[in-house]
């Protein structure tokens, strides 16, 4: 899967190497921008209240942090 | 061995191969995921606290008397910065915006948040106010650090409440009852005021909750010196010296 993309690149090795670090770093601001804001509403870990939050009530942590 | 045998093994290690290539990648995300729930969303928090704080302090002095951008706790808004709040043994630096309500929005961006059935400052009763014992700002990442005789400061645009330590406590999430006017007391009538912070315990989980109780003793109009324990932070906040 990498390797193919490796060599769908264009350019000589130093070019491919650029861009793949390009892609990456694309990707992990991708994750941390949007993706993981968005992943977290279902996280368990974040509450801090005490108290019944409607979020919550479907599991046993009733309460938040 | 035939060509076409070979030819199907080839497929089978090729499948295989992406397979391993899928989990790795999972893998690396999830760890990415920690590294945002750490590192990153404190980042964050920390440039939108400082940025509020600024905000809220502007309305005051925009506003006169009659706020109706929310940033009057007697005329709170869910989601507005109506307070901040300054506690010395949580840094010299420690001044965080209040806003009204608990939700995930509000504690994931401003940090501290008042819970909305609970008295504001001033009020016999008691003022209830949860954050994050870790990440988003974290802060009350400290709060195992209060003692005895520590100060916890909210700043209104009506001035400065004073309030000193008074207990800590571990609860179960669902003791609800220590944020009542009076903590645990449902039927009794308020005598005191009040200031309860709620945040996580043990740290990176949210199996309990660190309960401390403060007791206002004592308030500074706007317009008179703040203070001396938080002189000059006010004045860096604030630009003034009340």
């Amino acid at each position: 899967m990498y390797a193919a993309l490796f060599r769908a690149l264009p350019g000589p090795l130093w070019l491919r190497i650029i861009q793949l670090l390009l892609l990456i770093a694309f990707a992990v601001l991708l994750l941390m921008n949007y993706v993981f804001p968005w992943a977290n509403q279902y996280s368990p870990w974040t509450d801090s209240t005490v108290g019944l939050r409607l979020i919550h009530v479907l599991s046993d942590r009733s309460i938040l942090p | 061995m035939g060509h076409r045998t070979r030819r199907r093994h080839g497929v089978i290690v090729g499948a295989i191969g992406v397979l391993g290539e899928v989990l790795l990648t999972l893998g690396v995300i999830l760890l990415l995921f920690v590294v945002w729930q750490l590192w990153w969303t404190n980042l964050e928090a920390d440039a939108a606290q400082d940025s509020a704080v600024h905000s809220v302090t502007q309305a005051w002095d925009a506003d006169g008397k009659k706020a109706t951008d929310g940033s009057d706790p007697t005329h709170p808004i869910e989601g507005k910065v109506w307070g901040i709040l300054y506690i010395p043994r949580f840094g010299s630096a420690y001044a965080k915006p209040i806003a009204e309500g608990t939700s995930l929005d509000v504690l994931d961006t401003i940090g501290v948040g008042h819970y909305p059935d609970t008295q504001l400052p001033g009020e016999k009763g008691n003022v209830a106010l949860a954050g994050h014992r870790q990440t988003h700002g974290q802060v009350f990442w400290d709060m195992d650090k209060l003692q005895d005789g520590d100060k916890a400061y909210i700043q209104t645009k009506d001035g400065i409440y004073t309030y000193t330590f008074r207990s800590r406590s571990i609860v179960a999430p669902t003791q609800s009852g220590v944020v009542l006017p009076v903590p645990d007391n449902p039927t009794a009538t308020p005598t005191q005021k009040l200031l309860t912070l709620t945040t996580c315990h043990p740290p990176f989980t949210t199996r309990m909750r660190m309960i401390v109780h403060f007791e206002q003793t004592s308030f500074t109009p706007s317009g008179d010196a703040a203070p001396a324990a938080i002189a000059d932070l006010v004045r860096k906040t604030t630009g003034k010296d009340s």
